[in-house]
């Protein structure tokens, strides 16, 4: 039995298991933190950025001012984004036969796997994994096709010219393996081979193998998976969180007497406290309104967002903010928010009780019912005729590098009265804001991550008590900032098994028995 | 042989009132807890006592299961659970779980408040049975206890319907409540993996009927609507709050924007508006193409039809009035019937089944007169049409069903006994399995061959493999030798050594052995020489000792000499060899060896093989 690692992002798998003959992938994580490596992509004409100086190497015999541009002491890549695939190399992944998704963060890649590499298997996932992930990968496409840029810059990426580039460009990792993103006809095929699945159900693969997903706890349809035969049984933990925020809580139990436990996706943030920094959101975006500037809310269409407003929504009244709009900008920003209110069975039990009376499980229904949110597919259009200031606008994407976000640092960088506050634990804020730089806005970052911490995940496997362990190597170690912290890592006896991209593990499995099926007509004859 | 036993309370040849027992592998589960629309006496639930004389339900029940908000599958749910008594788990999908306890409490105002009756349930009563409710989402496996799970799937029908499998081991039941086969305007067709349950209990409501398409029907539904309105007429169409109604409406909705009418349409009782709510928040039950475009449009967000008064039924000019329930037996459809009754002008289109007993029923088979409460009677002049809408499946559609789920004996509840005779007569001739059809009360039985796992040491199992040449061949069945020990409800199945050394118990061994006869006048000892260089030169290739202990070995079989005390010439060969040599006789049918032992009994030779 083996492990193939694809992604060395650990809260964006993408891991192969060998079981029983049968190949299984498990998540298929996209690692978009290569764009930041870009310029953003602007909206409208943006002068600042048109009139940045190419990047030339000091002794001259590099010229790359095509493709590079220097700003604010940093070099970009002046070209449609990339995003960092999983490895492709390592095995043949025409051999995959199932992909199972844990939630709609951890499926972003899946168009480059399922389409042009022979990929001919079933994928699984919940419907509100599949529907939100649908979302956010229309999003993305829109995004990327509606400012289509003309020059794709591929000389940088040549390994002679790499090595001689500043900053963090020269220690990217496989650029030359980074890819555009991917088509909206990609990304329908892709999802036709999606098959629907229900927490606890029990899916045979092939008579070998039994698939099951459980509540993770962590978003609106998130799973952890159990994949066991008769006599093993390996536990896939990705994304799961055990505070109360929207989703159905997490199921822990079935996650005992596990041969092994895969764990992924803990909290990118293991310091801050999510209540914490949800009062600072509050009170940051309260003093800015207050003060007449707007607030800026970088942030995924999906997800966190619905905790957003509904804390707001029992913010705005005490915060006299009853007048200050707030506006939702995305492609889906309305699809968004009319799904989450019709998944009632994925929901916490407090909110399935709201679907009983019956009455929408957010209470963000109410702010649009009541003119207090509007949401727009884009800031053209209706957006720009009722835009009124001060307000606070939520809009993607968090890396500021594409979507509407890119024209509002534009149109509120310059002033200090205004703030942008992050979000999304997903990018480091000072990297995404460099191409902005310099900058009078105020940044505050309060980013929330509700995925299980260190302290969490110890407990968890106290309980559970899986024989081994396999995780990615950071979760071995103190993060490089913190290296004193060892209540940062895992401690485990026996260790954890770590891995890295392009890691293959051998998962150690102790197997005594293996199960005949005897008809009882049969078996009725052994006593005779 | 195990056996699993199925008893309708309710719906056995009949339809209303379902209530199925199933014992399975030790587990009973009720299915269903409905009313009969067609009784006010105590025949309106099914009779409990059949489950137990006297005391609660909940020591003879390890669950029950709701298949969906019909008031003829769940009306009985709080009498049951909390006059007769029940404590376990109630298992129902969100949406019946959310729509359920409306209309119990619907059916307890029309039964109590209007009829006066005493001795039902309570308000307080429907919110205590409710908190026993677990709900269920599609296709996930619910463990009710560590040996019984259930799952549900798709069934259309209404809004939440689902079917049932029941699960013990490898023994299952499929419970299909009521269903539906084709998609319609809302919801979507029923669908089941091939899960091969021992019984399928299917609802047989149209089991003779075969609908002529959907399209025809509505088309000649909206003709006679169209074609009263045209004339002044008012339409009343009985309706339950939830399900039909809102087809109806997304029908009648889109038919008024296409002509431009004016008409007004109403829908009676204030469920319309909070209806169409959980239609919306529940729109993952409806079908695929409301569910595609609900963002951009949601269906359940009518234009044309308004909430009704009471005062409206008397006002001039036509209109079409949805009222509330279905078989005009009780409430604001019965009224209305009332005053409209009389006008030869007017239609009441009957757009579902209707229980013996019911005015519906009565008006539907041609009565002319009704004999309402209080010695009055009441002329029915106005049109009667009938409009198959309700979702069952008809006998295409039952066939469609067994042909996905492929059961190993059919059982029919929910439908008229001549209608089940010849469906039952269908299914046999078709599918070649059994079908039962048992009234109420009478219990159905059928025998089941489940599988029984076994773990095999792998040990084992490599070294039986091992025996049997390089690999092994899937296809064909191989016997295999080793020890089964049950323990603790599990069985295993391991090497005999590794049995006894588990079970503490020590080896004995079991020791064939021959006689062989013969005359020979020399010492025991020069016997036993001249037989070992005898075997010497005759048994080439095998391994022969003289050991000093006065015996002889061929491979494991001992040898050895012995004379009688009356005649010292008269010698005696024993033989002794194991069990394990018997299984594998490679000496034995070594020819040289045979004839050895043959030529040397001339006198009496007596093998005990």
């Amino acid at each position: 039995m083996k492990l193939y690692c694809l992604s060395g992002h650990p809260t964006l798998p993408c891991n192969v298991l060998k079981f029983k003959s049968t190949t299984i992938m498990l998540d298929c994580g996209l690692d978009t933190t290569s764009v930041l490596n870009f310029l953003p992509l602007p909206l409208v004409h943006s002068p600042r950025l048109s009139k940045l100086t190419g990047w030339t190497s000091k002794d001259g015999t590099v010229n790359l001012e095509k493709e590079l541009k220097e700003c604010a002491g940093r070099v970009f890549v002046d070209s449609q984004p990339e995003f960092c695939l999983p490895e492709r190399e390592l095995l043949d992944l025409s051999t995959i036969d199932v992909i199972l998704i844990s939630n709609y963060h951890c499926m972003m890649a899946l168009p480059y796997i399922t389409e042009h590499t022979g990929f001919t298997g079933t994928v699984y996932a919940t419907e509100p994994t599949l529907q939100i992930g649908r979302l956010l990968m229309e999003e993305l496409v829109n995004f990327m096709e509606r400012v289509p840029k003309a020059q794709s810059a591929t000389c940088w990426k040549n390994k002679d010219l790499q090595r001689v580039l500043p900053g963090p460009l020269k220690e990217a990792v496989d650029v030359w393996t980074w890819k555009r993103c991917y088509s909206m006809h990609e990304v329908n095929s892709a999802l036709s081979k999606v098959q629907l699945v229900g927490y606890s159900q029990k899916v045979e693969l092939f008579g070998a193998v039994q698939v099951s997903p459980l509540s993770s706890g962590y978003s609106l349809g998130s799973s952890n998976w159990i994949i066991q035969s008769h006599h093993e049984k390996v536990s896939y933990v990705s994304g799961s969180s055990l505070l109360t925020t929207h989703p159905q809580p997490m199921d822990q139990s079935s996650l005992k007497n596990s041969d092994v436990l895969i764990l992924t996706g803990l909290t990118q943030m293991p310091t801050a406290n999510p209540d914490g920094m949800l009062g600072e959101f509050c009170s940051n975006l309260a003093m800015t309104i207050r003060a007449g500037g707007n607030v800026l809310v970088p942030c995924y269409s999906s997800g966190v967002i619905y905790d957003l407003l509904e804390c707001l929504y029992q913010f705005i009244e005490s915060a006299n903010l009853g007048t200050t709009p707030f506006y939702f900008i995305s492609p889906v920003a309305n699809s968004s928010l009319e799904f989450s209110q019709i998944f009632a069975e994925w929901l916490c039990h407090n909110k399935q009780t709201k679907v009983y009376l019956p009455e929408p499980p957010f209470p963000h229904a109410e702010l649009i019912q009541t003119n207090k949110l509007k949401h727009y597919p884009s800031i053209h259009g209706d957006f720009s005729s009722e835009f009124r200031q001060p307000c606070v606008v939520f809009t993607g994407h968090p890396s500021l590098r594409f979507g509407d976000v890119v024209h509002f640092m534009e149109l509120w960088g310059k002033s200090s009265l205004n703030t942008v506050i992050f979000t999304e634990p997903d990018f480091s804020y000072l990297d995404a804001l460099a191409p902005y730089q310099p900058l009078a806005m105020k940044c505050v970052y309060c980013p929330i991550d509700t995925r299980l911490n260190f302290h969490q995940v110890s407990k968890l496997l106290k309980e559970v008590q899986p024989l081994h362990v396999v995780c990615p190597e950071q979760y071995t170690q103190p993060p490089l900032s913190q290296s004193h912290r060892s209540d940062l890592m895992l401690e485990l006896t026996p260790p954890p098994m770590p891995y890295r991209r392009c890691s293959v593990l051998n998962l150690p499995f102790r197997r005594r028995y293996d199960v005949l099926l005897t008809p009882i007509s049969e078996s009725s004859s052994w006593f005779m | 042989m195990p056996e699993i036993k199925v008893t309708p309370l309710g719906a056995g040849q009949d339809v209303g009132r379902s209530c199925i027992l199933v014992s399975i592998g030790g587990k009973n589960i009720m299915l269903d807890c409905g009313m009969h629309m067609g009784y006010n006496d105590d025949r309106r639930f099914p009779d409990f006592s059949y489950v137990t004389q006297n005391g609660r339900l909940t020591d003879f029940l390890d669950c029950v299961i709701i298949s969906h908000f019909h008031l003829d599958h769940c009306g009985a749910l709080p009498y049951m659970s909390e006059m007769v008594g029940y404590d376990g788990p109630i298992y129902m999908t969100h949406p019946t779980k959310a729509i359920c306890p409306i209309l119990l409490e619907d059916f307890r105002k029309i039964t109590v408040d209007k009829k006066g009756e005493t001795n039902f349930f309570t308000s307080q009563m429907i919110k205590d049975c409710m908190k026993k409710v677990v709900p269920l989402n599609l296709h996930q496996t619910v463990q009710v206890d560590d040996e019984l799970e259930i799952k549900a799937y798709y069934a259309g029908h209404v809004l939440g319907a689902a079917m049932v499998q029941i699960k013990v081991g490898s023994e299952s039941v499929v419970y299909t409540g009521d269903y539906n086969m084709t998609p319609d305007r809302h919801l979507g067709a029923a669908w089941i993996d091939k899960c091969r349950p021992d019984i399928l209990i299917s609802e047989s409501t149209y089991a003779t009927t075969i609908r002529d398409s959907k399209r025809c029907r509505e088309r000649d539904f909206l003709k006679k609507v169209h074609e009263s309105i045209e004339r002044g007429g008012k339409v009343l169409i009985p309706v339950f709050a939830l399900g039909r109604a809102q087809e109806l409406c997304i029908l009648l909705e889109t038919f008024w924007e296409r002509m431009n009418l004016k008409a007004p349409i109403y829908f009676s009782t204030g469920l319309t508006e909070k209806a169409n709510h959980y239609y919306k928040l529940f729109i993952t039950w409806t079908n695929q193409k409301i569910r595609k475009t609900f963002v951009q449009r949601n269906m359940f967000e009518f234009k044309h039809i308004k909430a009704f008064d009471r005062s409206y039924a008397d006002n001039p000019g036509p209109m079409v009035v949805f009222a509330t329930p279905g078989m005009l037996h009780a409430g604001q459809s019965l009224q209305i019937f009332k005053k409209w009754a009389g006008n030869e002008k007017n239609m009441v289109i009957m757009p579902g089944y209707c229980v013996q007993g019911t005015i519906g029923h009565k008006i539907l088979n041609g009565q002319r007169k009704l004999e309402m409460e209080g010695r009055a009677t009441l002329d029915v002049k106005l049109q009667v049409e009938y409009m198959s809408f309700s979702a069952h499946a008809d006998a295409k559609g039952i066939m469609q069903l067994i042909r996905m789920a492929e059961p190993r004996n059919m059982l029919l509840v929910h439908g008229e006994a001549a209608k089940m005779e010849f469906l039952k007569g269908k299914i046999e001739q078709e599918f070649s399995i059994d079908c039962y059809m048992p009234a109420n009360g009478e219990t159905a039985m059928v025998t089941t061959n489940p599988s029984v796992p076994v773990d095999m040491s792998l040990n084992l199992l490599k070294r039986e493999m091992a025996l049997g040449g390089p690999l092994p061949d899937p296809k064909k069945p191989r016997t295999m030798h080793g020890t089964l020990i049950m323990k603790e409800n599990s069985l295993k199945l391991v090497s005999s050594e590794q049995a006894l050394k588990e079970l503490g118990l020590n080896e004995h061994q079991l020791r064939f052995t021959c006689r062989v006869q013969l005359q020979d006048p020399h010492s025991d000892p020069d016997t036993l020489h001249r037989v070992y260089t005898h075997l010497k030169s005759v048994l080439k290739g095998y391994t022969i000792q003289h050991l000093p202990d006065g015996t002889v070995m061929v491979e494991s079989i001992v040898i050895k000499v012995s004379s009688s005390a009356e005649d010292v010439n008269a010698k005696v060969l024993l033989l002794s060899w194991s069990y394990q040599v018997q299984q594998s006789p490679v000496i034995f049918s070594s020819e040289p060896f045979n004839q050895f032992l043959f030529s040397s009994s001339r006198k009496g030779f007596r093998h005990t093989r």
